[in-house]
């Protein structure tokens, strides 16, 4: 469902990017296309996801969470016990066995707060194939500790000074390498953005969570959710947790962005809930933007959802009203961060943390057989030194 | 008919077509640059208006945007700079820039002023034509072209596609890669040429990487245009009085006129 053969949702996403790129995404169409009638390319998806990524994640009930917040039940879907830490090693896993099938031995990735570097670097070690990382300068000196990660992994970080110098000014660059090597080069897009038909492949690779979260739910608990809840930047956790639920009608889906110091500032990156529809990085979606059409400088606390745009199919679920998107603050995002750290012994990355805040806060108004899951989408280590600055903590 | 059409009727002529950023380094400087550049022997300029993530492009003209935008520049300003500088030249001039600055002004209205303002034609290179239908009916109307691109890595499906959507010419990209001064031309440009002129009837002119006269001469003996950026913007952040950017136009414009000296 969803998407025509141009990758539109509704009136978003497309192909907005440089004719040398055309053939490039035409052969990664087909490729991927290809892929739909061959069961040996998802049986071996399938089987590295289990042993080497370690699925499936478990959909765990926070107990002392939920008894804290006097409400509904909170369940996490722990994508942070995902290998690498998080949700992004689904995607590069999918789309590394995707490259080797094409015959691309060169893998170019862009990254914001590390995560779907190191997952990428890790896919690209165990493929035996080449990895190049672009790290916007600002997220490389916050997340000092993923760029360690994907050096020992054997990637080459390269730094981009362009711009904003965080996720935005990495796909910049990312795209620019892509253009100029794009013979033996595939480009690990990490989210469910970009140019068609990565919303789409993205898309599919992460609904593994969505899919095994109703399987876990309906074997623990006899029935759906009433409500999962996810962070969104570009929203690859999200769709991938959402897409599987998009026909069951009675289980709302709630996706929050991150309003960073306040949407009443120009310091946050909410663009489904503040921005308007541009085009930015090969797709049509909503973007944050001035009001000559420049491309936004946005602030959140968390790296990872430090980005201008979103994801078509997200643009598209807004404006049908299947989806409901709200913005949580960094400071509400701390909050939710260290209440399932003192309720759970959790440590979520900033990003769930977010919908954490959120999730907390509408289960106090439900009843206790209510259900609300929560993607949580990453660990926490990444985010150390960050916490404890704003926290102002000295270690 | 625009303006376009005529610059490719002159027999023997090979357009020179220049791009620079307007308000790089200064607005003033983009006031003086346009006829200079057409008192100097350039056939089309291209008015670069600038955007917070040019992807295309190399660290040059990057710098360039990213400056001019500091400088203030919007797609208003570029109007008004283009149509001021239309009461003084009778050039054509075409603005390059990305979707979404014309996007979020409007396509109507952004082309209702280009019309107004004396512009002859929009380069778009995160446009394909393959989503260029409606932008293409409102040009069409208001006698802009939209100048589609082509790069060697398009397959012959392609070609075709933009050999029947592209208006004014064809703008080939000589590199698969991004703007910026190169040493060389690509070993295969001729090949590319040859390729698209089978298919298409437009002029085709090519850009990206040529910076010297020599390298001018050369794509001209096969293309119908040659397409300097970058090394003008160099040439015109190294000093005030624009002299070198003159006189650098000027060596290409002898370049194309006497395609066998040297």
């Amino acid at each position: 469902m969803l998407s025509d053969n141009r990758g539109y949702f509704g009136d978003y996403g497309g192909r907005f990017v440089p004719e040398t790129l055309v053939p490039a995404l035409e052969e990664l169409t087909a490729a991927y296309e290809g892929t739909k009638a061959d069961a040996t390319f998802w049986t071996e998806f399938e089987s590295l996801s289990g042993d080497y990524s370690g699925r499936p994640t478990p959909l765990y009930l926070a107990e002392r969470l939920s008894r804290h917040c006097g409400g509904a039940r909170i369940l996490l879907k722990r994508e942070d016990l995902a290998h690498t830490g998080a949700h992004k090693i689904n995607n590069a896993l999918g789309q590394g066995l995707l490259a080797r099938r094409m015959g691309k031995r060169r893998i170019i990735a862009e990254t914001g707060a590390g995560q779907h570097g190191v997952a990428t670097a890790a896919v690209c070690a165990m493929l035996g194939l080449e990895c190049i990382i672009y790290m916007g300068e600002e997220d490389m000196r916050r997340q000092s500790l993923n760029v360690f990660r994907m050096k020992l992994m054997g990637a080459e970080v390269r730094s981009v000074s362009g711009g904003s110098r965080t996720l935005k000014d990495a796909i910049n660059e990312a795209i620019r390498d892509w253009v100029t090597n794009v013979t033996d080069t595939h480009y690990l897009l990490g989210s469910t953005v970009g140019p068609h038909p990565y919303p789409l492949m993205v898309r599919d690779f992460q609904s593994v969570i969505g899919k095994e979260t109703r399987q876990q739910i309906m074997a623990e608990l006899g029935r759906l959710p009433d409500y999962i809840i996810a962070c969104v930047g570009g929203g690859s956790n999200a769709i991938g947790i959402f897409y599987p639920f998009l026909p069951d009608r009675d289980v709302r889906l709630i996706g929050v962005e991150a309003a960073g110091r306040g949407l009443k500032t120009e310091e946050h990156a909410a663009p489904l809930v503040a921005g308007r529809v541009g085009v930015l990085h090969g797709a049509k979606s909503y973007v944050l933007q001035d009001n000559a059409g420049q491309i936004r400088e946005t602030h959140s606390i968390s790296a990872g959802l430090d980005y201008p745009g979103v994801g078509p199919e997200h643009s598209y679920l807004k404006d049908i009203g299947r989806v409901t998107y709200v913005a949580v603050s960094d400071e509400e995002a701390l909050e939710g961060f260290q209440l399932l750290c003192k309720t759970e012994g959790i440590i979520p990355a900033l990003e769930p943390a977010h919908a954490i805040f959120h999730a907390a806060k509408m289960a106090s108004s439900l009843n206790k057989e209510q259900i609300i899951v929560v993607n949580l989408s990453g660990r926490g280590d990444k985010d150390m030194d960050i916490v404890a600055e704003a926290l102002g903590v000295k270690s | 008919m625009s303006r376009i059409g005529p610059v490719f009727s002159q027999p023997e002529h090979k357009a020179l077509i220049a791009y620079i950023t307007v308000g790089y380094p200064s607005l003033e400087a983009t006031l003086k640059a346009v006829p200079l550049l057409a008192r100097s022997g350039c056939d089309i300029v291209e008015l670069g208006i600038p955007f917070s993530d040019p992807l295309a492009d190399g660290a040059t003209i990057q710098k360039a945007s990213f400056s001019a935008l500091q400088n203030g520049v919007t797609p208003q300003l570029c109007l008004e700079v283009a149509k001021q500088l239309r009461q003084e030249v009778d050039i054509p001039l075409v603005f390059m820039t990305y979707l979404n600055p014309v996007f979020s002004y409007g396509l109507e209205e952004f082309c209702a002023a280009c019309a107004k303002g004396g512009v002859d034609g929009l380069i778009i290179p995160d446009l394909l034509p393959d989503e260029g239908s409606e932008l293409e009916a409102i040009t069409q109307k208001r006698d802009l072209d939209l100048i589609y691109l082509l790069a060697p890595s398009s397959t012959g499906e392609r070609i075709r596609l933009v050999a029947q959507r592209s208006r004014g010419f064809i703008y080939l990209v000589s590199v698969t890669g991004i703007t910026g001064v190169r040493d060389r031309l690509p070993a295969n440009l001729e090949a590319f040429v040859s390729r698209v002129r089978k298919v298409a009837t437009q002029p085709l002119c090519v850009g990206f990487g040529i910076s010297v006269p020599e390298q001018a001469r050369q794509v001209a003996q096969v293309a119908d245009g040659v397409i300097v950026g970058s090394r003008i913007i160099q040439l015109m952040e190294a000093e005030n009085n624009l002299k070198s950017v003159g006189n650098f136009i000027k060596e290409l414009r002898r370049a194309l006129d006497e395609p066998n000296r040297i």
